[in-house]
Order: C-alpha cells, then structure tokens, then sequence
C-alpha cells in the first residue's frame, strides 16, 4: 500500500508498542513526532477508516483471566453457506476469531473459530452449540488444542 | 510491557468495572484529545481512574497490549497461519528451525497430526512464499498455507 507516506509511518512505529497511558496520549504522541495533536488525531482516523488500523483496543490475555483451555475448532462447511455461517459463528460471544481459509490436500477444514473455556469440558459445550449452529452444511470438524506455546512476538514494522 | 504469562490470575483479582472495561475497550477507543475521560464516563469513571485501572490490568496481566492494531496486509505486507508435520523425536529441532525466522510472528504446538501451526509476518505479499520456501528447505517437511480469506470479529466477553 502506497498510501503511507513517511509521517504515517512514524506515527505507526510510534504507536505499535501501544499508546501511553496518559490523559492526553494523542498529544503525547505528537510531541516526539514534532506534530500537533490535531494532525496525529487526523492521521489516525484515516488510517482507522482505510483499515490499515484494525481498531484501537486492548486485548485480553486470555489465560490470565482463566480462559486456560484454547481450542482452535476448525469446520468443513459448503462453500456456498460458509460466509453466511461464518458470519453467525464470529458474533457468538465466546469466539473470539473465526476465518474462513482454503482447504488443502491434507486438510479439509474451511471455517476456523478459536474457542476459549476455563477447561476442556468447557470448550467442548461452545463446540456443540457450533456444531447445531452449522447444522447439516458442516460435514466434518475437528478441534486443535494448543500443547504448547512455541513462540509468541508482536507485529514489528519497520520505522519510515 | 507485557507478561507473557500462561497463568491464571487469582479469584477475585478483577472487580465488575474491570471486567466492564475488558469488555468494553475490546470494541475501540476514542480518537479525541481526551480518550480516557470520553471512553471512561460509560464506565462511571473519570480519565484518571480509568488509566490507573488499565495501568494495573497491564502489570498484572490481564491484557496483553492496549493501543492500535494494524492490518499487515493494508500496510503493503501480508500474514499467514501455516502449519507442518512435525516428527515427534525430532520436534524440537523443527521448532527451533522454524521460530529462528523472524517472519514467524507466533508457533504453537497444537494435538493433530499437523502438529505445528506458526504465523507468518512479513512486509511485502511475497515473502510469505519466500519464507515458507526456506523453512521447507531447511526442515525438509511441507509447508501447508491457510492465508485469511475473510475475517468475522467480535471480540470475547469476560463474564460481567
């Protein structure tokens, strides 16, 4: 994307660790980057708009607040419902992602949702209630739990 | 900033403003000169309280960043969940082979028989190829990629 040009970068590498917590962070913000406040405000909005800012929030850390069993449950839905259901399955509160992916020879799952529970028993009612959900267009699931944490870094851009 | 931490907090360790402004923050914030003051009074609370709760919910670990997410893609760049076969007695040198890339923003062990699933980042749409070509070379083993194809968000509610 060309749209970016060498400010809106600073401002992405100043802001991709997150915002200070201060009363005024926009302000903050515009301080290091010898800006006004107005401009990095403006700045933001438009990059919020052109979605190369998904949203600006915090993310929970799912296992702190007793989420310890996560399941990645994947679904083998008609091709032709799938955006539909997909669609129904990422509004359900417990799912906090859900994308639709190719198949592949060795993988026949389209729908992906990452379902999280304070144990396994629990994450396996959410993929029932999935499961009537999806109904007869789902041919097939499974779900992946994770073992272990191999690796976990952040997005890292580079500045300008 | 973050802790990244597999444990769980202690019963009790969040009150009902805290779990309202998990909650509530997972939606956006405001881009206006005072965002806590406005993304606050929702919540009863005044800019000040509001960054001392976030500042405790980030020491102890209830969330894991706060602040603008950006879409890789939107930016030029691209990401992508890849998974592999990993023989079990030689898991461990795989993993090791695979997290030396800094392409690989997270890797997870999941229980399947595509045992190793990772997500690639990069700055430019083709060196998601490019990378997963080099893991195949030096770990022998297929790469399978799942890029998005579409996304439905909602975020995950803590019980209120």
């Amino acid at each position: 994307m060309n749209d970016l040009d060498p400010i809106d970068r600073r401002l992405i590498a100043a802001t991709q660790a997150g915002l200070p917590l201060v009363e005024a962070p926009y302000a903050q913000i515009a301080g290091q980057l010898g800006l006004t406040e107005a401009e990095v405000i403006y700045r933001l909005t438009a990059l919020l708009d052109l979605g190369i800012i998904r949203r600006i929030a915090v993310a929970p850390n799912h296992y702190a607040l007793g989420m310890t069993a996560n399941g990645m449950s994947v679904w083998d839905v008609e091709d032709a419902e799938a955006e539909t259901l997909g669609a129904q399955v990422g509004a359900l509160d417990f799912v906090s992602h859900c994308y639709l992916r190719p198949r592949a020879p060795v993988w026949r799952y389209n729908l992906f949702a990452m379902l999280h529970g304070s144990s396994r028993g629990e994450v396996e009612e959410k993929r029932a209630i999935l499961r009537d959900l999806l109904g007869p267009a789902c041919r097939a699931d499974d779900i992946l739990y994770s073992t272990r944490i191999l690796k976990k870094t952040g997005l890292r851009l580079r500045d300008g | 900033m973050t802790r990244p931490t597999r444990q769980t907090l202690p019963e009790g360790a969040l009150d009902a403003t805290d779990r309202a402004i998990l909650n509530t923050l997972q939606e956006g914030f405001p881009l206006t000169p005072r965002p806590f003051d406005d993304a606050g009074a929702p919540l009863g609370l005044n800019g000040a309280q509001l960054i001392e709760r976030l500042s405790r919910l980030r020491e102890i670990g209830a969330i894991t960043r706060f602040g603008p997410f950006f879409d890789a893609a939107a930016m030029g760049g691209d990401f992508c969940l890849c998974a592999l076969t990993a023989p079990e007695a030689d898991f461990d040198r795989i993993a090791a082979l695979v997290n030396a890339h800094p392409e690989v923003a997270h890797n997870y062990a999941r229980d399947h028989e595509l045992n190793m699933w990772f997500v690639l980042a990069t700055p430019t749409p083709e060196g998601i190829a490019e990378t997963a070509a080099r893991i195949e070379a030096e770990t022998g083993l297929t790469v399978w990629q799942f890029p998005k194809l579409q996304e439905f968000f909602i975020g995950f509610r803590v019980q209120a």
